[in-house]
């Protein structure tokens, strides 16, 4: 019996259709437009202005506050403007317009292919190296990964989780990652392992990669503390909770942190970003992208500069196909919705997934036949219909006691749902007001 | 690119489950009954559950379309589980205009006026074949001996096994319990075949329809509780088996207890409701002025739906902090 999380969860169509395309890494383009928000947490400050000349890994925003992730130039050329320019999230939103000239990298960078696994520096060091280096959440989350590091006064890590999971279907940039840059990856994890004073480490994959499980299980020999664990296939395997739960049996309790029993979870790009960050001195400027989709002509595995223009990734891949309805940042289940394709590539971007447009839209919703499917599919043990009811008619008191601030919008209820309920879209709604009524009566 | 771009939410796909899917497998599932209700009946039981549909399929269509004037929800398929139902618990050879009056009922009191699939407190089956009972108790309990089993087939009323233990135990003499197995004992419709009524379930535990929950809990409790009474008192009366394959027991259990919309939504509710079905389905069989209890059983729990739904959370994650 595999390992998995012990309440509800999907299995929906893997589609894993890029898996095995080697890493591509795509032409650098004529311009970039790098955003100053890329994680979460505060925007970054501009340290450029129009007219400067910056090189690959030049700072280029710099993090005000401590949950805030600096930026650096991914392309060598001349500052054009520092302007408003659309992200994934639709809005418009400070940028640095770069015009690309040659492709001249920071002195310090080392860009070589060469492994470097020693590394004299000390915790302190090291974390400074990432903070520095502007590592985010590379699984989508984009959580400034230095603060992720530091546990709050008085709580101390045990367990370190790789998550190797990727339990979106479609997505394979990880699983490819993995089967690339596995020595890097287990050099990485001893990195965070050292910051964290940690003996111990897990690295969880879901059983649809068993050759990752078998590289892993094979190059973990040479590491002490460091093991494989192949997971069932189930979505949501990855949600930082449930992976916990999954390889540990401990259920991280409501509103608290991983930490609080004695777990960090940082995915395998992420340790990738360490690694080259501590060992190469390379900034995050880059990153592995999945263009996938089932009319897509060839799905592939793409290494792009962050900043990047969308429309270049999906041209590689073939084109947008004239089916299009919809495109995806990231996964079918956790992924945006994009209003335009006129947008950079930013480190949040795991994929993107074209969908054609007879299953773009929804269907029409019926009335809740009660027959309990999201309750017994949700990860989280909630009632979703029941949430979906409370936000209806605005019922907060109830919907907190509910725990609608635990849903971790995973869609497992909309996706099982068979009135085709719009389930999550109401519990997002809900939760955004229940959290902010819990914050007012903290003030 | 001036092509524009659907923007919706996430979740982006979906597992492609419908209403009309599950109505569908839960009709697939009701045809070994009703295979051993055609071999036992014949016409008779054809005509019955065919005509139960019609009425139901027509009068949702006529109440939705004219009274109410909205679109007729048809095509979901439940007003047809609802035909079929209530055909299985009616005696063969029962006057069609009762059949229809108790179709009538059913979707138009029980169903429509709660405001449809998904709004109805009550199953509209098990609400019809209440309201036939009580109204019509003559025609309802007039049990024609089966085609195969008596040689006369006509209007030759015969004692079901719960009536015979209610009124004189000892006349059953030695216990049916094959026949009651395979359905040749007297009986409704579609309750003669405790084994064409299992086949079902294991159908609807397949498909994933259903939880075992509620039918393995009615039928649990009621064993349990006969089998006390009996292991006290060894009467035919308390005789657990017979419980277990008598009446409506089963197509109760399988099919009118499990509907989505009347029963409780989490795994806990769904046991207190069908161990609450199982003891009133006893209670009322070997107390009660009825020889049978199941529909009234099933009844009482769906009041009781929405109080269970209430008093009883999930499991929630993060109860367990640690099991490792």
């Amino acid at each position: 019996m595999l390992k998995s999380f012990r309440i509800g969860g999907i299995h929906p169509k893997e589609n894993k259709l890029s898996a095995g395309m080697a890493i591509q890494p795509i032409a650098v383009p004529e311009q970039v437009v790098i955003p100053l928000l890329q994680h979460i947490g505060a925007p970054c400050q501009p340290v450029v202005k129009k007219g400067d000349k910056v090189k690959v890994g030049s700072l280029i925003g710099k993090s005000v506050g401590f949950v805030s992730a600096q930026i650096h130039s991914s392309v060598s050329g001349t500052v054009l403007k520092i302007d408003k320019a659309m992200d994934a999230s639709g809005y418009k939103r400070d940028a640095v317009f770069i015009k690309v000239e040659e492709d001249v990298w920071e002195e310090q960078i080392d860009r070589s292919d060469e492994l470097v696994t020693a590394c004299s520096l000390t915790p302190k060091e090291i974390l400074d190296k990432i903070a520095a280096a502007g590592i985010v959440g590379m699984g989508g989350a984009t959580f400034p990964t230095h603060v992720k590091l530091t546990p709050p006064p008085g709580m101390k890590a045990e367990l370190l989780i790789i998550n190797g999971v990727e339990c979106e279907p479609y997505l394979t940039s990880d699983h490819q990652l993995m089967m690339e840059k596995s020595d890097e990856i287990l050099v990485g994890i001893t990195l965070v392992m050292r910051v964290l004073n940690v003996q111990r480490a897990i690295i969880g994959i879901e059983n649809n990669k068993k050759d990752a499980v078998a590289l892993f299980t094979r190059k973990v020999a040479a590491y002490p503390g460091i093991e494989v664990q192949p997971l069932k296939v189930q979505y949501p395997q990855g949600g930082e909770k449930q992976l916990i739960d999954a390889l540990t049996g401990r259920q991280v309790p409501s509103g608290a942190l991983p930490i609080s029993v004695g777990a960090v979870v940082q995915n395998v790009g992420t340790v990738f970003a360490i690694y080259e960050a501590v060992q190469k001195n390379k900034p995050l400027v880059e990153r592995v992208v999945t263009v996938t989709g089932k009319e897509v002509q060839r799905p592939c595995n793409l290494r792009a500069r962050i900043g990047t223009p969308l429309t270049k990734l999906i041209d590689a891949a073939g084109g947008l196909p004239e089916s299009t309805g919809k495109v995806i940042s990231g996964g079918p289940m956790m992924g945006k919705a994009l209003a335009s394709i006129d947008i950079p590539v930013t480190k949040g971007t795991s994929g993107i997934l074209i969908v054609p447009a007879p299953e773009a839209k929804r269907r029409e919703m019926k009335d809740c036949i009660r027959c309990g499917k999201c309750v017994q599919v949700c990860p989280m043990g909630l009632n979703p219909t029941l949430l979906m009811t409370l936000t209806e008619y605005e019922v907060w008191d109830r919907a907190e006691k509910n725990a609608i601030t635990d849903c971790i919008e995973c869609g497992s209820c909309s996706y099982t749902c068979p009135a085709y309920r719009p389930l999550l879209d109401y519990i997002r709604l809900g939760k955004s007001k229940v959290n902010g009524i819990i914050r007012a009566r903290k003030n | 690119m001036e092509q524009k771009l659907i923007v919706s939410p996430s979740p982006h796909i979906h597992s492609g489950d419908t209403i009309q899917k599950n109505m569908v497998a839960v009709l697939i599932a009701l045809i070994p009954a009703f295979l051993v209700a055609l071999y036992t009946f014949r016409l008779e039981a054809l005509l019955i559950t065919t005509l139960s549909v019609l009425f139901c399929v027509g009068f949702e269509y006529l109440i939705a379309r004219f009274v109410l004037k909205k679109e007729p929800t048809i095509s979901d398929g439940s007003a047809i589980i609802t035909g079929v139902l209530l055909a299985f618990n009616v005696p063969a050879g029962l006057p069609v205009w009762i059949l229809a009056l108790g179709a009538l009922f059913a979707i138009g009191v029980v169903k429509l006026t709660f405001g449809g699939l998904g709004n109805n407190i009550f199953n509209p089956a098990i609400a019809g074949r209440i309201f036939l009972l009580i109204s019509f108790p003559a025609q309802m309990t007039s049990w024609p001996a089966t085609a195969i089993a008596g040689t006369a087939t006509d209007a030759v009323s015969s004692a079901t096994v719960l009536g015979l233990l209610k009124q004189s135990p000892e006349a059953l003499g030695a216990l049916p319990l094959r026949q009651m197995f395979l359905g040749l004992e007297p009986g409704s419709l579609g309750e003669m075949s405790a084994a064409a009524l299992l086949l079902g379930l294991i159908y609807l535990l397949w498909k994933k329809v259903i939880t075992w929950h509620i039918p393995v809990t009615i039928l649990a409790t009621v064993a349990l509780f006969t089998g006390i009474l009996f292991l006290i008192d060894p009467l035919p009366q308390y005789n657990p088996l017979i419980h277990l394959f008598s009446g409506g027991l089963m197509l109760g259990a399988i099919f009118m207890a499990t509907d989505y919309v009347t029963s409780p939504l989490t795994k806990k509710g769904m046991i207190i409701y069908g161990v609450g079905i199982g003891f009133v389905t006893v209670a009322i069989r070997l107390w009660g002025a009825y020889p049978e209890g199941i529909s009234f059983a099933i009844l009482l729990m769906n009041a009781f739906t929405p109080l269970i739904n209430s008093y009883t959370t999930p499991k929630r994650f993060g109860e367990v902090v640690r099991n490792g």
